[in-house]
Formats: C-alpha cells, structure tokens, sequence
C-alpha cells in the first residue's frame, strides 16, 4: 500500500507512544488551534528558560498524523531559541509543499512526514501543532516574524 | 416493486468509468456530501448552453425567450417533484443562501418595522421581539444554527435547542414551546445521525403555539418521497447537488402567503417593481427573491435530475437505499471495536450512516478507505454540535444512493477491517 510512505513506523510509533504529552503548570503563553474540517485540536504552551530557550508542553486529540507530528515538535522544538524553532516551522512547511528536501538535522524523525505531502487534504494535520508552536512562541517573546 | 437496476444506472454515471488511487474501483460512499451525475443532466445543462443560452427575463429576442421558457419549465418540473405551485419555489445558490432567506427575512423585517419602513402585508410574523424565542435542534448542520444563531445575536430573540436521547433521536419533552416561539427550524434527516425525524410531532407541537416551521430537507428530497402538502411545514429548503443536479443551485419553497409578506434578501437587478432615486418597490415572490441574472443552466439540469429520479421512482430509490442501510448497519454491528453513531436499526432512518472505530481517528479510517477506492466523509460533517453531543470528536460516515450496491456495503465492511489491521486495532 502507497500509504505506508505516510503511515511509516516512526509515525505510528510517535502516535502510540507520543513524547512529552501533557500541559505544564507554568507558561507564559498558551494557544488553542484546531483544524475546523475534522476537529483535530491542540492546546500548547511555551515558557521562556532562563538560558533564552524556549520550553514547549501541550495536549492534543486528533488523527495520528497530527498526534505524531506534536510528538516530534517536542523532541525537536522543546528547549530550543526562537530563531532554531522558527526556522524548523519554515522548513517542515516548506518540506510539505515539496519546496525543500527533507533535512533531518532539523527536524529529526519529522522527516518521516514528507509522505504526507502526496496527501494535500492532511498536510493541515501535520502543521497543526508547528503552527501553534510559532504562534505561541511569538507571543511568549514578542518577537515577530 | 422491482429493486432499482443498479448496474443500468451506473452506466448513466461517467464518473463511473474512471478508476481511483492505483487503478482502483470506485465506491462512492460520500452522496450525503455530493451526489455524481448523470448524462442526462450533464446533457441538459450542456443543450442549454449550446442551443438556448441568454439571460433570462431580459432581452427581446428569440433566444431570451427560449432560456425563460426553459427556466421557468424546469421551476415547474421542479415544484410538482415535491408536490408545490412553481411560484412558490426559489433558487438559490444553494440550501444554505435558502435558510439565510428565511433568516434574513425575519432580520430584515424586524428591521425596517423598528424604523417604521413600509413592508409587505402581512410581514408582523416576522417581527421579532427582545425575548422571542428560536428554535432548532441538537442535530442540526450548521447551516441550520448559525444562521438563527446570528439572528438572535443581531434581534435580542432567544435561541432554544431540542436535545437529542441517546439513540440519536429528538427528545422532543426536551423543552417546551411557549407563545414567545416565533419559529421552529429543524432539520428532515440528519446529514450525521442518519435519523428522520418526526416532523408532524413537531409541527403539531409548534402549531399549538402559533410558531412557523422551517424544514431543512436536504438529505429528505434526494432520498424519499416528499411532498409539501402532506408535511404541514412553512417553509422547506434543499440543495441541488445532493440529488443528481448541478452544483450552484438551491431550493427554498414557502407558502405562497408566507413568501409575499416577505421583504427581500438579496437585492439589485431582476427583484424590483419599480425603482426611483429614493426608493424601490419589489416584484411580487419568486423573483422577489431571486436578485441578478439566475443560474438558469443549473435549472434546467437540475429538472432533468428529477426527471431521471422521477423515471425510478422515489418510492424504490427509497427502498434501495433503506436495504442497503439494513446492510450496512448489519456489517457494521459485526465488526468488533465499530460504535454506529445514531439509530442503529434501519427504522426512521436514512442511509446516512455515522461510525467511529475504536482506537483509530476518523480521518486515518478515510485514508485507509480511500486508498481501497472507497470515498467517504471524515470529520464532524459540519454538525460540530452533534459530535459533541456523543462524546466523539469527529466520525467516518458513509453514505448511500441510487449508484450503490451490496458490493459497495462489503467494500466497506472489509475497508474498515483492513484499516484495524493496517493500525494493529480491534480483533
């Protein structure tokens, strides 16, 4: 099956066991997004560290595309600068219109999400929890894009 | 009666001979979304542009007078389908412009009565007050909620919901009706639950109290027998897609005093009586309502549509799609870890059929269908409410018409189990 480009074994592995599930007490900034066709949902906080990184909790329902994809984000994302986050943001977009090639110093397991780019309809699910990390981390620094 | 000759109809259906996802058959289960279309309709649309094509109601000449004539023959062709006068239908671009009409019609009113404009005879029903009360129900689509919603937003009136028991039918005891309930919208069958509701109950509920009712009859007129003079309704709207037409037209019918003591909606060219610099008067109903050149293509396909459902007979189209339900309902209720969201017995029901599988997210059940072929709806089917209502957050629906056979009812039933397999769920 075509799918098991998008389904690989790394995101299903994401999805049952999904790293760093769970909102942290303290943030100073908090975002809901959700993606009005199917409902998929993600609250995520993020919390500046006093080293100048950026600490990122969430919770989430959805598809295993969008659960795995937060999953990866916070293996990635978590305790990284604005800068390093934002610009991981820029490239799994860019990776998911086929704009760049898959980098995996940046994204780590996320490069198993390029399957998804054959499927338009679920390139929203793995953006879900990157766009509310940028948008959480814009609030939480003030800093634009 | 005869069973509808399914492989005969689908060879009616062009969409039909392309193959999907790897050369793969195509099992359209997603008609509550869309239905396809067949030739006959595709060459209606196509003989009028060929041959008839001009604006209609305007202009002088031959082919003016051809386009009206077809327009106003498929409105005819069209009103007798559900039992109404031709005068009494209104296109719209779809159901939803249909129930905004109505909505817009008791703003508008409420309105211009607030600054004591001139207004239609008769148009005090449509007069709300701080207080009144709207209501509609737990099982609506959004597109009957958030325009009443918006409505009492903008009036003051009060929005009330019927609830839903928790076999996905109407609790009508659920509230009472209280001589402040202007109008009662629900909706036929429900587009997520597959329920069909009990409209006389409703209506004898509402009549008590004087209130109007809106039928929303979207995923009724495509798939049973309806007819307006035996519903008892006020108003009832539909779209054309969903029943082998044209994308791009609707349908509201009212009851011809109803619709005059309307103001417009959508206003310009076409709707007018007359028009000075100040000030307009209106045409009288249905071109009150139908502002700008119409979609008279669309008309005319959508009446060849009803011609060709007409020509099988709305009694078996039902009874096709009522088998094929029992069917289904049954292959799902053999899988283990699939829950049916609504009826889960083929009485007062439709052939839309809500399901969530245990463990596995609504949209990675789509993906695994669609890549056996198999098109169904993911998601909350824009009944956000109703999802809610179940503890679900979205679900994998399926739904089925006229083009639909055992086959594609197994297709499903393997589909899911594959899909079990596929995530590692179930047995």
């Amino acid at each position: 099956m075509n799918l098991e480009n998008m389904y690989q074994e790394i995101i299903l592995d994401h999805y049952k066991h999904p790293h760093g599930k769970g909102l942290s007490e303290n943030f100073a900034a908090e975002v809901h997004h959700v993606n009005p066709t199917c409902g998929d949902e993600i609250t995520l906080r993020v919390t500046p560290n006093e080293d100048g990184t950026l600490a990122v909790s969430y919770d989430n329902q959805g598809c295993s595309i969008s659960q795995a994809s937060a999953s990866i984000l916070f293996d990635q994302l978590n305790n990284v600068t604005f800068e390093t986050g934002s610009s991981a943001v820029d490239h799994i977009i860019a990776m998911l219109q086929r704009a760049e090639e898959p980098n995996e110093e940046v994204l780590g397991d996320g490069i198993a999400l390029v399957g998804v780019a054959q499927y338009p309809a679920r390139v929203k699910c793995a953006l879900l929890s990157w766009m509310a990390w940028k948008d959480a981390a814009i609030q939480a620094t003030g800093k634009g894009e | 009666m005869t069973e509808l000759d399914v492989a005969r109809i689908r060879a009616d259906f062009p969409i039909f001979n392309r193959t999907v996802r790897n050369d793969r058959r195509l099992v359209y289960l997603d008609s509550g979304a869309t239905s396809q279309k067949p030739r006959q309709v595709l060459d209606a649309e196509r003989d009028f542009y060929e041959n008839h094509n001009a604006a209609v109601h305007r202009g002088a000449h031959q082919l003016a007078e051809e386009a009206t004539d077809a327009f106003e023959a498929a409105r005819a062709t069209i009103a007798r389908f559900i039992g109404a006068q031709p005068d009494d239908i209104v296109f719209t671009k779809n159901a939803t412009e249909a129930l905004n009409l109505v909505s817009y019609s008791f703003l508008n009113a409420t309105l211009k009565a607030a600054r004591s404009k001139p207004l239609p005879i008769g148009a005090e029903r449509f007069v709300l007050q701080e207080g009144d009360e709207i209501v509609v129900t737990e099982m609506e689509h959004h597109a009957n909620l958030v325009p009443w919603q918006e409505l009492c937003d903008k009036t003051g009136a009060v929005l009330r919901w019927i609830g839903l028991t928790d076999d996905g039918r109407l609790d009508l005891d659920s509230i009472e009706f209280t001589h402040r309930t202007k109008v009662v919208s629900l909706t036929h069958q429900s587009n997520l639950l597959g329920t069909v509701n009990d409209v006389a109950a409703v209506v004898a509920k509402a009549r008590a109290v004087d209130a109007l009712v809106v039928l929303d009859a979207c995923q009724s007129v495509p798939h049973m027998p309806v007819d307006v003079s035996e519903l008892g309704v006020d108003f009832i709207a539909w779209s054309g897609h969903k029943m082998l037409g044209p994308l791009g037209i609707g349908c509201l019918w009212g009851r011809s005093e109803l619709l005059s003591a309307m103001p417009p909606f959508i206003t310009g060219g076409s709707m007018i009586e007359t028009v000075h610099m100040e000030s307009s008067t209106f045409a009288a109903p249905p071109k009150r309502f139908e502002a700008g050149v119409p979609m008279a293509a669309q008309a005319v396909g959508l009446a060849a549509a009803v011609d060709y459902l007409n020509a099988l007979g709305m009694d078996k189209v039902a009874a096709h799609e009522h088998r094929l339900t029992q069917l289904a309902l049954e292959g799902l209720a053999g899988i283990k870890g699939v829950r049916v969201i609504g009826p889960t017995e083929a009485i007062e029901r439709g052939s839309a059929v809500s399901f969530v599988v245990e463990g596995l997210h609504p949209h990675d059940v789509g993906q695994i269908l669609d890549e056996q072929g198999i098109a169904v709806r993911v998601g909350h089917h824009c009944a956000w409410p109703v999802c809610r209502r179940y503890n679900v957050p979205a679900t994998t629906r399926a739904t089925f018409y006229i083009y639909n056979d055992d086959a594609d009812v197994a297709a499903l039933v393997e589909g899911i189990k594959a899909a079990q397999k596929f995530f590692g769920v179930g047995e």
